[in-house]
């Protein structure tokens, strides 16, 4: 079946192998996905009528190292990926735990942020920013934490000898996953957290 | 018929030239992501430095707006290999991009009552 | 997710290969549960819809029954905005949109050549995780005290607008259930659009080049792309009042500096596409049937798929106009003014190119053609009033008035509706190896030719009189009562073709004359297999060199350019079915094997859904069923060694 999984994409039409096309599928999707949660916080920065307003939350030096911690998580993937096209498990397994262990980092990261802001008196029902911030950031706390599920049961996989040189496909799928939910933060990092009028 | 005896056949390419895999050794190896990451780094560190300068407002946006899209682009180019890659798959990207940028900036232009 | 082959196999897993191979042996309802066969879940689908099809028409004859004389006291007005709204949204999302994915199912797999989608097990998620939202839905109905004649169920409309639909103007639990059942079936959906645009891009049969394929795979996929793109939109919006309603979040809410317009824009944003997910399907089935029936091929293929293709951009493009009246401003509303004009032109194309596939050819009257010809005049009398909505102080008269209702039913009853049932017409001997009754089946399109025009004809003439819609009664004295009787009157007809439909549908089931591989001497490859279809669809997979490839099979030209039947004999010899050795199962073609695990996946979402309305409890619950179904999926093997 695994070999099956290696010639696939001689039998599609396209070349292409049908899983990571599904997955490309999936990211196309899923920037509207975000959009419209980015669209609504846009839409209304600044249209709160009472605070804790932004400027009087927000820890840019601590986000930062967020934000600096998923990128870096972003290098780990795509290092466990090169390592299991070469054949290496061994390596392959350090940079998946690897990064699931800063994507954990981050999801701590964002409690701590939640659970300080909400100290200060911020939650969804607070106004504006309360709504959009939190739901927008919570949903892309959930898109990692399902990435952590992914990979962490990879690792487990792989601990059990089942992701060879062959099968390195689905570590690329989960990467691209990854990969995707780090952009996000990208933008959502520049937008909500740097920016502010 | 199976596709791949149908190709040898007609003498086409078993696996479609622009895509991954096709040309392994085009790959980027463990060394140049780790040099992509270092650069990804240190345009965060500029980041969060434009922010604590005293900048103007506009020129400000402009530059993290800018910094943001090569961050963005180089985790898209070769973290996720679409330089590599089949060009299919980053045309239903871009489409997603661009769609959702078209749409929801029409529509918040709309919401906002720039259009009237 | 890719699939792991893991080493060592558990007594559990053991148990689970016992209980798939049961599942495996056709026949027992189990097989159907645990079916991953492309062709049995477009039955499922196909007959879910119909189920929900009878009772969106129930729920519609009721609100007729009330609405047939002034000030009747038959419903009430509660009663009746909870039947409005289910009508509209059971017939929008349980009925038009699954009754489409069934003939995605049946047909695409056997029109590109290939022997099932891209991920079956995927497909059959998408069913389950649809019918656990359509039972979610419906089930708000009992929400209410049902024993007092109370319903429960959501009474916003179907398209729910803010801020009525925020808890401190619809209390209850009957929107919470709408809410949560459209994120089912959008995500289910969405499901179903990837797997068919990577089966349509990835699973075509050698030499079937995007070019040859049939115009129904072609709507399918712009239909899938559509689905792609818009069900997050909605998902989203539904997310917000989600939040908006159970955790008093801001989004829709004007105390808070919250605009309630955002609702619409996100809602139609999704909703104009989705009227383009509703139609392009029909498109297809309709571009199936004319041909054959006229004996001809379909004139201009490139330009109605290209119009398709327009169509499915432009869609992205015209949503303001369902919101011409809500104060946007002049740019906003002469821009999406013209690009509503603009829309009508593939639109018009296309009518003009399947007028043109008739012209001339040898045409046969039979049940398929006559509700593909419907389908045409129907949809083009509803597009004509539509293009008349873009003209924006015309729009501004005919807003929230009956005329838009007779609109939106003549495109989705006479267009979308009409449709489907050619295509069930057209397709039922496939997957049956039977004929519908012809007598039976011309009543069934006179009846609903006559009650859909007695019904909405006359809908556009109250509309212009000024009655407008969602009003549980009116005054005898404002001159609609004649308009509306007739509209009562009309919808009986319309129930009495449906009932005529099922009817012709049980008695050719089990009576109807034989049909034989290729009775309607059709163009496209899934007449070149026996009907009903084996198992695994193609014995051999074809090599395809020509569009409408059955067709070239057949026939060829000879040298003065006459068609001549390849072989001697009856076209139908082309069929070979005393080849079909039974027995031998498939020539060891190894099909993926059934799966109870995308039900176990998909029966997570309703108790996720029913935990965050009643009790939070419930809700790692569910999750923990989702996980287990999705973990099981990704390690128990796509297809069995024997």
């Amino acid at each position: 079946m695994a070999q099956a999984a290696a010639t696939d994409h001689l039998e599609t039409s396209t070349g292409l192998d049908n899983r990571k096309l599904l997955m490309w599928l999936f990211l196309a999707s899923d920037c509207l996905f975000f959009g419209s949660f980015i669209a609504a916080y846009l839409l209304y920065r600044g249209r709160s009528v009472v605070g804790p307003y932004p400027e009087d939350l927000f820890d840019i030096p601590f986000t930062s190292v967020s934000a600096f911690i998923l990128l870096m998580s972003s290098v780990t993937m795509v290092l466990a990926l090169a390592a299991i096209q070469r054949g290496n498990v061994r390596n392959l397994r350090i940079w998946l735990f690897t990064t699931a262990m800063l994507g954990t980092l981050f999801i701590a990261g964002q409690v701590f942020e939640f659970t300080e802001f909400n100290h200060e008196g911020l939650s969804l029902s607070t106004n504006l920013f309360g709504t959009t911030f939190l739901v927008l950031t919570g949903f892309h706390g959930a898109h990692v934490t399902v990435g952590v599920l992914i990979l962490l049961s990879l690792f487990v996989v792989s601990m059990r000898g089942g992701i060879q040189q062959k099968d390195s496909l689905a570590i690329e799928l989960a990467g691209l996953y990854w990969h995707f939910v780090d952009i996000v933060w990208i933008v959502i990092f520049t937008l909500v957290y740097l920016i502010q009028p | 018929m199976t596709l791949a005896e149908y190709r040898k056949k007609r003498g086409e390419p078993l696996i479609r030239e622009d895509a991954d895999g096709a040309h392994d050794d085009k790959h980027p190896g463990a060394l140049e992501y780790v040099q992509i990451g270092v650069i990804l780094a240190i345009i965060t560190a500029a980041e969060v430095g434009l922010y604590y300068l005293d900048l103007d407002f506009t020129l400000l946006v402009a530059m993290l707006l800018t910094l943001s899209v090569v961050k963005f682009a180089m985790v898209v180019l070769w973290f996720m290999h679409l330089k590599f890659d089949a060009s299919l798959f980053s045309i239903l990207f871009a489409g997603g991009l661009a769609l959702a940028f078209v749409v929801f900036g029409v529509a918040i232009a709309v919401l906002r009552g720039s259009l009237t | 997710m890719a699939s792991i082959a893991v080493p060592k196999r558990s007594p559990l897993s053991e148990a689970l290969k016992g209980v798939r191979h049961a599942a495996a042996d056709y026949g027992s309802i189990w097989s159907w549960i645990a079916t991953v066969d492309h062709k049995r879940i477009g039955i499922l689908y196909g007959v879910s819809a119909f189920a929900f099809f009878i009772l969106g028409g129930v729920e519609a004859l009721l609100l007729r029954v009330q609405l047939a004389q002034p000030d009747s006291g038959f419903l009430g007005p509660d009663t009746y905005n909870r039947l409005f709204t289910m009508h509209g949204t059971t017939m929008i999302f349980l009925v038009v949109m699954p009754m489409s994915s069934a003939f995605f199912n049946l047909l695409v797999p056997l029109m590109i050549g290939a022997r099932d989608v891209a991920f079956p097990r995927l497909n059959a998620f998408s069913f389950w995780l649809f019918l656990a939202g359509a039972i979610f839905l419906n089930a708000s109905f009992f929400t209410g005290d049902i024993l007092n004649g109370e319903l429960g169920a959501p009474d916003a409309g179907w398209f729910g607008y803010a801020p009525l639909n925020l808890r401190e103007f619809t209390p209850g639990h009957g929107l919470d259930f709408w809410m949560l059942g459209l994120q089912m079936f959008g995500l289910a959906s969405l499901a179903g659009g990837f797997n068919f645009v990577v089966t349509i891009l990835n699973m075509r049969a050698p030499g079937m080049t995007l070019f040859r394929m049939p115009v129904f795979v072609w709507m399918t996929l712009i239909t899938s792309f559509l689905i792609i793109f818009a069900m997050p939109i909605i998902s989203v919006a539904l997310f917000e009042l989600t939040f908006d309603r159970l955790f008093d979040a801001n989004f829709f809410n004007a105390e808070a500096g919250g605009n309630p317009l955002l609702w619409q824009h996100m809602f139609w944003l999704f909703g104009h596409p989705e009227v383009y997910i509703l139609i392009l399907p029909a498109f297809g089935i309709i571009s199936a049937i004319l041909p054959t029936f006229s004996r001809k091929p379909l004139f201009g293929y490139a330009f109605v798929v290209f119009s398709g293709i327009a169509i499915g951009f432009m869609s992205w493009g015209v949503w303001v106009h369902h919101m011409l009246t809500t104060g946007l401003g002049t740019v906003a509303n002469s821009a999406f003014g013209v690009t509503t004009i603009l829309i009508a032109v593939p639109t018009g194309v296309k009518v003009f190119n399947w007028m043109a596939t008739l012209w001339g050819g040898s045409i046969r009257f039979r049940p398929p053609l006559l509700f593909a010809v419907g389908t045409v005049a129907m949809f083009t009398l509803g597009g004509l009033s539509g293009v008349l909505h873009s003209m924006v102080p015309s729009d501004f008269q005919q807003q929230d008035s009956y005329f838009v209702v007779a609109h939106l039913h003549y495109v989705l009853f006479g267009g979308a509706i009409f449709g489907l049932f050619g295509g069930i017409y057209y397709w039922f001997p496939k997957f049956t190896g039977r004929l519908m009754n012809e007598k039976l089946g011309h009543v069934n399109f006179w009846l609903m030719l006559v009650g859909l025009n007695l019904t909405f004809f006359p809908m556009q003439i109250s509309g212009l009189l000024g009655m407008p819609r969602r009003i549980y009664t009116y005054d005898s004295e404002l001159g609609w009562n004649l308009w509306n009787l007739m509209s009562s009157v009309g919808a009986f007809f319309i129930a009495a073709s449906v009932l005529v439909f099922l009817i012709n549908f049980f008695f050719s089931l089990r009576r109807g004359e034989e049909s034989g591989p290729d009775p309607w001497d059709a163009r496209t490859l899934e007449w070149s297999i026996p009907s009903p279809p084996p198992e695994y669809n193609f014995k051999e997979i074809p090599t395809v060199t020509s569009r409408d490839a059955f067709w070239h099979q057949k026939y060829r030209e000879d040298e003065t350019g006459r068609i001549v039947p390849v072989v001697s004999g009856s076209a139908a010899d082309a069929e070979t079915p005393e080849d079909e050795t039974e027995g031998e199962h498939g020539h060891g073609i190894h099909l993926p094997s059934p799966s109870y695990m995308p039900l176990i996946a998909a029966s997570g979402f309703p108790v996720v859904a029913t935990g965050l309305i009643y009790d939070f409890a419930l809700v790692p619950v569910g999750f923990a069923l989702i996980l287990i179904g999705f973990f099981g999926w990704v390690l128990e093997p796509a297809t069995e060694e024997e």
